[in-house]
C-alpha cells in the first residue's frame, strides 16, 4: 500500500505533463480564465508565460524553501538569461543553441560572483545585499543602451532562431518549449532536494553551526544551491526571451524579484508544486485583473472604489499581505496541513521553519547588534 | 578646485538625504530586526501629501515649504504607526513574515499611488531661494543641498537626544541590547516598537518631502529608488548603528558623486562595489560590532 502511495505523485505528475503536452491539440474552453480555446495562440501564449513563471518560482523555491535564503536579487539571473540570449544572438551572431548556452553560462558566472560576496552575510542582510546587486544589474541594463537597448528593451534577433520557434503561427512549438523548460527545472530541483547536497543545505538552514561542527562546509553547499537556482532562473529567462521575442528592463528589476517572491509565498514556501501553482495563479491573476481593471463595471464605480480596483498590483499586494498574515503556509502549505491533519501527521510549514532557524541564529548573535549613538 | 568643492559638498548633501531615509531603517532593524520594505512607501506618500499641502498654500513661500515638511513628518509617522499596529505586531517575532508583509505593502502602496497621482512624474517647485546657488570657494552650490544638510543634522541631533535623554530612548537602547531582559523587568517593549516605527516614519517623511525638492519631481517610485541606497548605507554602516548609518551615508554619497563627475557617471556602480568590498573585508559593516 505504501509502495503504491509513493508512486502516486509521480504518476499524477506524468499524467499532468502528458495532458499539458496535448493541450494545444484539444479544443477546450475555460471562459473567464483563458481568453480563447486552448488550441489558439492567445491561450497558448498565456499558458506558456504561466509555465515560464512557474519555472522561475520553482528555482526561487529551491533558494528560499530548501536553502532558507531570502534573496531579493533573483531577477538578476532571470534577466541574465533573457538579455544574455538576446545579446549573444544579436552581437555575437551565434545560432540559437550556442546562444542559450552562453546565456546560461553568463547567468552562472554572475551568480558565482555575486553569490560568493552576498553569502558573507546571512538572513536579512543577505536580502539587502542581493537586492543591491540586482539593482546594479538593472542600472547596467538601462545605461548601456547600445548593447541592451536601454529602456526600449532588446528584441530577439530572429535571424538566428529556427523558423519553428518564430511567429504567432508557431506559438504551439514555443508552448512545448516552455513546458520542456518547466519539466527540466522541476526535475533539477527534485534532484537537488533529494540529493546529499539538498540534505546538507536543509540542515544548514536549520542549524548552520551544527553543520560546521560536523566538519561539513555549509558555505559551499549554499553557494552551489544558489548557483543552481540562478542557472535555472536564467533558463526561465531564456524561455521568456523566446516567448516574448524580446525583453524589457523590468526583467532585471527589483519589482520582478518581489513578484517571484509573491508567487512562491502565495503557492507555499518549501513545496515544489506550491511554487508551480503560485507561478501559474499569479500570472493568470495578473493578466485577468488587468482585463478587469479596464472593464466597464470598474469604470462606473466612484473614485474610492475605482482607483484601488483598477490597479492589479494593488489587489495582488493586498492578497499577498492577507496570505502572509492568515495563510502562513500559502496554498500548498494549507492544503498539506489539512491533509496531514486528517492523516494525523504533523504539518510542515517551511516559512516558520526558516524563521525559527533565523531567530535561533539571531539569539546566538544577539550581542552583535545594538543602536549606538 | 571649484569642481572638487562642488562634488564634495553636493556629496555631503546627498548623504544627508540618504541618512534621512536610512536612519529610520536602521533604528527599526536595530530594535526589531525587521527589514522594512515599506519605508520607501512612507517616504513617497509623505512627498505626495507634502506636495498637495504646498500646492494649496502657494509653492514659493517659506511657510508652505515648512508646512509641507511638517505634514510629511506627520504623514510618515502616522503611516508607520499604522503599519506597525496592523501588520507588524500580529506577526510578533516572525521576522521573515514581517519582512514579507512590508514587501506586500510597498507593492500595493506604489500601485495605489500610481492610481491616485498617475504614473508620470509631477514637477514640483519650492521657494525660489532653493533654485539659486551659493558661492563657496568658487563653487556654485545649489541651495537645496544646504537644506538637506540642516534637516539631516537636526534629525540626527533629535534622535541622539531622544535616545540618550528620554525614558523611551533608554528603553529602546536596552531593548536592542537584551529584549527579553527588558520585558522581564515589566516594561512594555512593544510600545517602544511602535514609537520607533513612528520616529523612523517621520524621518522618512521629512526625507520624502526634501527628496522631492532635490529631484524636482515626485512620482510613485520616488521612494523605491532611494530605499535601495538606504539599504546599502545601512549594511555598509553596520546594521542597527545610527552613527554607522550617518558615516556611511556621507561616504557612499560622496563616493557616488565623485564617480559620477570624474569616472563618467559610474556612481551607482561604485556604490555597489563599495558594498562588495565592505562585505568582503568587514561583513558586519563599518561600525557594526564584529560577529
Amino acid at each position: 500500500m505504501t509502495a503504491v502511495r509513493r508512486f502516486v505523485p509521480a504518476m499524477v505528475g506524468a499524467a499532468l505533463i502528458v495532458f499539458m503536452a496535448i493541450l494545444p491539440l484539444l479544443n477546450l474552453s475555460l471562459p473567464g480564465i483563458l481568453p480563447t480555446p486552448t488550441y489558439l495562440p492567445g491561450t497558448l501564449a498565456l499558458l506558456s508565460l504561466c509555465m515560464v513563471f512557474a519555472a522561475l518560482a520553482l528555482s526561487y523555491n529551491l533558494l528560499l524553501g530548501s536553502g532558507g535564503m531570502l534573496s531579493f536579487g533573483h531577477a538578476l539571473y532571470f534577466g541574465a538569461g533573457a538579455y544574455g540570449l538576446g545579446i549573444a544572438l544579436e552581437h555575437f551572431g551565434v545560432p540559437l543553441w550556442p546562444g542559450v548556452f552562453i546565456a546560461l553560462l553568463g547567468g552562472m558566472v554572475i551568480a558565482l560572483a555575486t553569490g560568493a560576496v552576498a553569502m558573507r552575510v546571512s538572513g536579512i542582510p543577505f536580502a539587502m545585499v542581493t537586492l543591491a546587486f540586482a539593482q546594479a544589474g538593472s542600472v547596467l541594463v538601462r545605461r548601456n543602451s547600445e548593447v541592451t537597448g536601454g529602456e526600449e528593451g532588446l528584441s530577439l534577433d530572429t535571424d538566428q532562431v529556427p523558423d519553428m520557434l518564430v511567429g504567432v503561427v508557431n506559438t504551439r512549438n514555443l508552448y512545448w518549449f516552455a513546458l520542456a523548460v518547466l519539466v527540466v527545472v522541476y526535475l533539477v530541483t527534485l534532484w537537488v532536494d533529494t540529493s546529499r547536497l539538498g540534505h546538507l543545505v536543509r540542515a544548514t538552514r536549520e542549524n548552520e553551526q551544527r553543520v560546521r561542527v560536523l566538519g561539513l562546509q555549509p558555505y559551499r553547499a549554499k553557494l552551489i544551491v544558489f548557483v543552481i537556482a540562478a542557472v535555472l532562473a536564467s533558463l526561465a529567462g531564456v524561455a521568456y526571451m523566446l516567448l516574448q521575442s524580446g525583453t524589457v528592463p523590468r526583467a532585471v528589476s527589483a519589482d520582478l524579484t518581489i513578484t517571484i517572491l509573491v508567487m512562491v509565498v502565495l503557492g507555499g514556501v518549501g513545496f515544489r508544486w506550491g511554487a508551480i501553482v503560485g507561478g501559474v495563479l499569479y500570472t493568470l491573476l495578473d493578466q485577468r485583473l488587468t482585463v478587469l481593471a479596464g472593464s466597464e463595471a470598474i469604470a462606473g464605480l466612484p473614485g474610492v472604489l475605482r482607483i484601488p480596483l483598477s490597479e492589479p498590483l494593488f489587489l495582488l499586494g493586498v492578497l499577498f499581505i492577507l496570505v502572509v498574515m492568515f495563510l502562513p503556509g500559502g496554498i500548498a502549505g494549507t492544503i498539506d496541513a489539512w491533509v496531514r491533519r486528517r492523516r494525523g501527521e504533523r504539518a510542515r510549514v517551511a516559512l516558520r521553519g526558516i524563521d525559527d532557524a533565523e531567530s535561533q541564529a539571531e539569539t546566538r548573535a544577539d550581542s552583535d547588534r545594538e543602536v549606538r549613538v | 578646485m571649484s569642481t572638487l568643492v562642488l562634488t564634495l559638498i553636493t556629496g555631503v548633501g546627498l548623504g544627508a538625504l540618504y541618512f534621512l531615509v536610512a536612519s529610520g531603517l536602521s533604528l527599526i532593524y536595530g530594535l526589531m530586526h525587521v527589514l522594512n520594505f515599506a519605508h520607501g512607501a512612507f517616504l513617497t506618500l509623505s512627498a505626495f501629501l507634502g506636495w498637495v499641502v504646498a500646492q494649496a498654500l502657494g509653492t514659493d513661500s517659506w511657510w508652505s515649504f515648512l508646512a509641507s515638511i511638517a505634514v510629511g513628518a506627520i504623514v510618515g509617522a502616522a503611516f508607520a504607526t499604522l503599519t506597525e499596529l496592523v501588520l507588524i505586531r500580529p506577526l510578533y517575532e516572525r521576522h521573515i513574515e514581517q519582512v514579507l508583509v512590508t514587501v506586500g505593502l510597498s507593492f500595493a502602496a506604489v500601485a495605489l499611488f500610481e492610481g491616485i497621482w498617475g504614473t508620470d512624474p509631477i514637477t514640483v517647485s519650492g521657494p525660489s531661494w532653493l533654485k539659486q546657488t551659493t558661492d563657496v570657494l568658487g563653487a556654485r552650490i545649489p541651495n537645496t543641498y544646504w537644506v538637506l544638510m540642516i534637516a539631516a543634522a537636526l534629525v540626527l541631533l533629535a534622535l541622539v537626544l531622544f535616545l540618550q535623554k528620554t525614558r523611551y530612548g533608554m528603553v529602546i537602547r536596552a531593548g536592542v541590547e537584551n529584549r527579553s531582559m527588558v520585558t522581564a523587568l515589566g516594561i512594555d517593549v512593544r510600545r517602544s516598537f511602535t514609537v520607533v516605527f513612528a520616529i523612523g516614519g517621520a524621518a522618512a517623511g521629512i526625507g520624502g518631502v526634501l527628496a522631492m525638492h532635490y529631484s524636482t519631481f515626485v512620482s510613485a517610485h520616488l521612494g523605491s529608488t532611494l530605499l535601495i541606497f538606504a539599504f546599502i548605507v545601512t549594511v555598509v554602516g553596520g546594521l542597527g548603528s545610527l552613527t554607522g548609518a550617518a558615516v556611511a551615508s556621507v561616504l557612499v554619497a560622496v563616493l557616488q558623486q565623485f564617480a559620477n563627475f570624474y569616472l563618467g557617471g559610474t556612481g551607482d556602480f561604485i556604490v555597489v562595489i563599495l558594498l562588495a568590498v565592505v562585505l568582503l573585508v568587514r561583513p558586519s559593516g563599518l561600525l557594526g560590532r564584529k560577529a
